[in-house]
C-alpha cells in the first residue's frame, strides 16, 4: 500500500491503495466512478479510456502509481450534465447503442480534437481506431466527431 | 449505495406482497385496491401521479436497440401524454408483464398492440373522469397532451388532477385505438432517453452494480468443454490481499475477494489441473468433416415442392457448397452478475435478455417460490443473445449462496471468448437447374448444422435452424429444402439474427451464381421469380435505384446484392467492393428496410447501421475455431472485429408503409456476407463460398 497523490477531474485525490493496482479498479472499486468501463482488460478494446495529462490511456493497464503527480479525467470529469462539447456532438448524432464502449470513444474523441481542431478522416481514423464498438456506431462517431470540431470551431 | 438498497428492498416487498395476484395487461386492477388516491396505475405499463408525471415502465431489456425509448413512445401515443412528462422505468421480473424476453427482434413487435391498448385504456379513462367531473358526455371530450379538452366550453383538466377519479373507474376492455394519422410520436424521431447516460459515465451496466457488504468473484473455468476440476492449489490465490475465499464449483473454481483487482490476481495465482474429459481433442477440421460429410447424401426433406430429383436430371445443373464458421458474441460487457442471497429469498441484477427466466432458475436452483426472487434488469453492454443464457446468474447465485454474502461475478473478455454459446457453424450444398430456355428449374438446399440441444429435432428437423432456408422466397416450380442433423459437445447458441445469418449467406450467394449460369442480371434474375413476394420487389427496387444498379461500374470494382425476410421485416442491401491487391475492400453498403410501420425511424436507421457492420465483421473475419477440444480465438486480436478505418460508408432507406411493425435489430444482418461476397464476385470474378471471406490469420479452421 502507498499513499498516491494526483488531480482527479480537477479536484487533489490522495488515496491509500496498492500501488501495482490499474487506475481501472482504482477509479471503479475504489472511487466509484464506474463511467470508465472494463472490457478486454489489455489495453485492446479502448473501453477504459482516461486521459492522463490530456493523453489518451488505457487505464485497465497503467498501474495507478503511474499517475502520480499527474491530472487524471475521466468521463464523469467532462461534464456531469452533458454540456461538453463533445458530449452535445455525441446527443446530437445519437451515438450510442448498448453504449458500453462509448465513454472510451467520447475521451479518445476529446484528445484527438484538443491535438487537431478540424480533424481529416485519416486522422479520425488513426485516433478512434484503437476504440472497438461492437454495436457499429463507428459512422455516427465520426459525424459526431466532425459536429464537435465544427461547433468549437473559432 | 445504500439508498439503492434501500429502494429495491422495499420494492422486494411489494413484489412479494402483489406478485401472486396475476396482474395481466389489460385487465388488472390494482387502482380498485389502492389505498393512496394520488395515484392512478390501470396497468402494469403506466402510472400517473396527482403532479401528472406519467412513469412508464419498459418490460424489455435496453441493449441499445432502444426499446427504451421505442416502447413508451407507443404507450405514450396512445395515452396522449405530454413526452416531456414521461418518466421511464426499466421493470421488474414479474408475471404481469408477460414474456419478457428480448431476443427474435420481437420487443415492438410483440408489444405494439398490447401497449397501445394499454395507453388508449388509460386515456380513455382520463376522459371519462372528466366528463363525469364537468357532467358532460364524454364523446364531447378529448385528450391532448396530457389535457382532457371540452370543446364546447373551453374547460381543461390536466390528468394530474384527474388520478383520483380515474382510479376509480373501470378498465375498458376494448379501448379505440388511433388511426396512425392521429400518431403523435409514433413515427416521429426521437431522441432516445438512455443516451444522456451513457455520454456522462451515469449509465448503470451489471458490471456497475455495487451493494453494501458485496464481495467480487471471478471464476476460473475448464477451456475444454466438459471438462472438470481434477486438482486444485489455492494457497498461493488465498495469499493474496483481499481475497476471501476460494470457491470450487460446478462450473469452475471461484476466488471471492473485497473487489476487483485482488479477484483478478487471485485468480490467476491459483494452481490448477483439469480432467478435460471426453472431447479434449475434439478439433476444427472433424467438425468440418462431420457436416461435410453429412451433406453428400439426401437428407430429411423439410419442404419440397414439385419433383426436384427428376428436375435436377432433365435440366442444366449448377452446384455449389457453402461453409459459415462458429461466431462468439463477444459483448463488450463482459458477462457478469450480482446476487444476494438472503434467508428469505434472493436479489438479482443481472445485464439480461431474459429477466423472467433468469427468476425461474434462480427460485429452481435456491428451491423456493419465483415471488421471493427479485430481478432487476440493468442497462446491458451488448447482447446479441449472449444474454439469453443464464450461467453467469447462477454463477452468482450459488456464490453468493457459498460465501453468504452478496456477490458480483465477473468474467473477463477471454472467458467470454472461450466459454460462449456461439453461432453453430454449417455447411450448405446447393444445386439449381435450368431449362433449355435458361428459365429456372430447380432448387434444392441440403443443409448440416449441428443443434443447440436434441429437443430440437423433431423427425431428424430443426427447424429454428432452418429458418431463412425453408422460406426460400423464389418461385422454383420443383424446390426443396433438406436438413441433415448432427451434433457437437461444442456450446451453441443464438446469435443475432440466428439461423438466418448462414442460411442467408447460402441462399443469397447460390441465387446469385444461378443469375450468372443462366446469363442474367442478378436484380432482374431475383426479380423474375419473386412474383408472390411484394415486399421484396419493393425494397429491390428501392435499393436499386438508390445504389445506381445497372449503372456502369469502373474496372477493378464491383457491385453486389442480396435481399432477405427475417423477423417480419425485409431487407436489401448492395455492396460495393474495391479490389486491391489479392483482397477487397468494402467501401459503401447502401439498405432498403420494409420493418412495417416504424415507432422510432432514428432508432431504425441506427439498427441497421450496427447491423451492417457487425453483419460485415463477420463477414470479413470473424471466426471461432477449435483445436484440442478449447477455443482457439481467445482475444480481440485473434478474433480480429471491425474497427473505424474499415468501416464502411452506410446508407439506410425506409419504406413508408401502415402495416404492423416488423423486427429491426436483427434483419440487417443476413443479407450483408451473400452481398458483399455477390459483389467480390462482380469486382473479381471469384467466387467465395466460405464465411470469413478475409480470415484474420491461418488459424487451425
Amino acid at each position: 500500500m502507498a499513499n498516491l497523490s494526483f488531480t482527479l477531474n480537477g479536484r487533489p485525490q490522495t488515496l491509500d491503495v496498492d500501488a501495482a493496482m490499474p487506475l481501472l479498479w482504482v477509479l471503479r472499486d475504489v472511487l466509484g466512478l464506474t463511467g470508465t468501463k472494463f472490457s478486454c482488460g489489455i489495453a485492446q478494446c479502448g473501453a477504459c479510456t482516461v486521459l492522463l495529462d490530456g493523453k489518451p490511456m488505457r487505464s485497465c493497464v497503467v498501474a495507478v502509481s503511474s499517475a502520480a503527480g499527474k491530472h487524471v479525467t475521466t468521463i464523469e470529469g467532462l461534464s456531469t450534465d452533458g454540456s461538453h462539447p463533445v458530449q452535445r456532438a455525441w446527443v446530437a448524432e445519437q451515438v450510442p447503442q448498448c453504449g458500453y464502449c462509448q465513454s472510451g470513444q467520447i475521451l479518445s474523441a476529446v484528445a484527438l480534437l484538443a491535438e487537431k481542431k478540424a480533424p481529416t478522416e485519416a486522422d479520425i481514423d488513426a485516433a478512434m481506431s484503437g476504440n472497438f464498438c461492437r454495436c457499429g456506431t463507428y459512422s455516427r462517431i465520426r459525424k459526431a466527431i466532425h459536429r464537435a470540431a465544427k461547433e468549437t470551431a473559432p | 449505495m445504500n439508498g439503492l438498497l434501500n429502494v429495491s428492498r422495499r420494492k422486494f416487498l411489494q413484489a412479494t406482497v402483489v406478485g401472486g395476484t396475476g396482474l395481466v395487461l389489460g385487465v388488472s386492477f390494482r387502482s380498485a385496491e389502492a389505498a393512496a388516491p394520488q395515484r392512478f396505475e390501470p396497468n402494469a405499463f403506466l402510472a400517473i401521479d396527482g403532479s401528472g408525471r406519467v412513469t412508464i415502465w419498459v418490460a424489455k431489456s435496453e441493449m441499445g436497440q432502444g426499446v427504451r425509448t421505442a416502447l413508451p413512445m407507443v404507450v405514450a401515443d396512445e395515452l396522449e401524454a405530454d413526452w416531456a412528462m414521461v418518466h421511464v422505468e426499466q421493470a421488474l421480473a414479474e408475471p404481469k408483464y408477460g414474456r419478457m424476453g428480448t431476443g427474435g427482434s420481437s420487443s415492438v413487435r410483440n408489444s405494439y398492440l398490447p401497449l397501445r391498448k394499454a395507453g388508449a385504456a388509460a386515456r380513455e379513462m382520463m376522459v371519462s373522469a372528466a366528463a363525469a367531473r364537468w357532467g358532460v358526455e364524454a364523446s364531447g371530450c378529448r385528450a391532448e397532451s396530457g389535457v382532457v379538452l371540452h370543446a364546447p366550453t373551453g374547460r381543461r383538466l390536466a390528468y394530474g388532477e384527474l388520478v383520483a377519479e380515474a382510479a376509480k373507474l373501470p378498465v375498458p376492455a376494448d379501448p379505440k385505438l388511433k388511426d396512425p394519422g392521429q400518431f403523435r410520436y409514433i413515427g416521429t424521431p426521437m431522441p432516445r432517453v438512455d443516451i444522456p447516460a451513457k455520454v456522462n459515465g451515469s449509465a448503470v451496466y451489471g458490471i456497475d452494480v455495487r451493494v453494501p457488504n458485496m464481495l467480487v468473484a471471478t471464476v476460473v473455468r475448464c477451456p475444454v468443454v466438459g471438462g472438470k476440476l481434477s486438482k486444485l492449489d489455492d494457497s498461493a490465490a488465498r495469499a493474496v490481499p483481499g481475497v476471501r475465499r476460494v470457491v470450487p464449483m460446478e462450473s469452475g473454481v471461484a476466488v471471492v475477494a473485497e473487489s476487483t483487482w485482488p479477484a483478478l490476481r487471485g485468480r490467476q495465482a491459483l494452481v490448477v489441473s483439469w480432467d478435460e474429459g471426453p472431447h479434449a481433442g475434439l478439433g476444427q477440421d472433424s467438425i468440418w468433416q462431420q457436416l461435410e460429410t453429412a451433406v453428400q447424401k439426401p437428407a430429411a426433406v423439410a419442404r419440397a415442392t414439385g419433383n426436384v430429383t427428376r428436375a435436377l436430371a432433365a435440366g442444366r445443373t449448377l452446384e455449389a457448397t457453402y461453409q459459415a464458421p462458429l461466431l462468439a458474441h463477444l459483448t463488450m460487457e463482459p458477462q457478469n452478475c450480482v446476487a444476494d442471497v438472503q434467508p428469505d429469498g434472493c436479489e438479482v441484477w443481472a445485464p439480461t435478455q431474459v429477466p423472467d427466466r433468469a427468476r425461474a432458475v434462480v427460485a429452481k436452483l435456491l428451491g423456493i417460490n419465483p415471488e421471493r426472487v427479485v430481478v432487476h434488469t440493468t442497462f446491458l453492454g451488448g447482447g446479441f443473445g449472449r444474454r439469453l443464457e443464464t450461467d453467469a446468474v447462477v454463477e452468482a447465485v450459488q456464490l453468493s449462496r457459498a460465501v453468504a454474502a452478496p456477490v458480483k461475478v465477473l468474467w473477463t473478455l477471454d472467458d467470454d471468448f472461450a466459454h460462449d454459446f456461439y453461432r453453430p457453424p454449417s455447411v450448405h450444398r446447393l444445386f439449381g437447374a435450368l431449362d433449355a430456355a435458361g428459365q429456372p428449374l430447380a432448387w434444392l438446399h441440403r443443409l448440416s448444422v449441428p443443434s443447440r440441444s436434441p429437443e430440437r429435432l423433431k423427425n431428424g428437423i430443426d427447424e429454428g435452424a432452418l429458418t431463412g432456408a425453408l422460406q426460400v422466397p423464389y418461385g422454383f416450380p420443383n424446390l426443396a429444402v433438406e436438413f441433415a442433423a448432427s451434433a457437437t459437445p461444442v456450446q451453441l447458441g443464438a446469435w443475432r439474427s440466428v439461423a438466418h445469418s448462414y442460411n442467408a449467406f447460402a441462399v443469397e450467394s447460390f441465387i446469385d451464381e444461378l443469375a450468372h449460369f443462366a446469363g442474367k442480371d442478378p436484380l432482374a434474375f431475383r426479380r423474375s421469380l419473386l412474383a408472390a413476394s411484394p415486399r421484396h420487389l419493393r425494397v429491390l427496387d428501392l435499393v436499386a435505384d438508390k445504389a445506381g444498379w445497372g449503372r456502369p461500374v469502373p474496372k477493378g470494382r464491383g457491385r453486389g446484392l442480396a435481399v432477405h425476410e427475417s423477423f417480419a421485416s425485409v431487407v436489401a442491401e448492395v455492396v460495393d467492393v474495391v479490389a486491391e491487391g489479392t483482397g477487397f475492400r468494402v467501401e459503401r453498403v447502401v439498405c432498403a428496410v420494409d420493418c412495417g410501420t416504424v415507432v422510432n425511424p432514428n432508432t431504425v436507421e441506427a439498427q441497421v447501421e450496427g447491423g451492417v457492420t457487425f453483419g460485415l465483421s463477420a463477414a470479413l473475419r470473424e471466426a471461432i475455431t477449435i483445436d484440442q477440444g478449447r477455443t482457439v480465438q481467445t482475444s480481440l486480436s485473434e478474433y480480429a472485429p471491425l474497427r473505424m478505418r474499415e468501416a464502411p460508408v452506410v446508407e439506410v432507406h425506409v419504406v413508408k408503409t401502415n402495416e404492423p411493425p416488423g423486427g429491426i435489430g436483427e434483419p440487417g444482418v443476413p443479407p450483408l456476407a451473400p452481398a458483399v461476397a455477390n459483389a467480390v464476385f462482380a469486382a473479381t470474378g471469384k467466387r467465395l463460398r466460405k464465411l470469413p471471406l478475409q480470415p484474420p490469420s491461418r488459424g487451425t479452421g
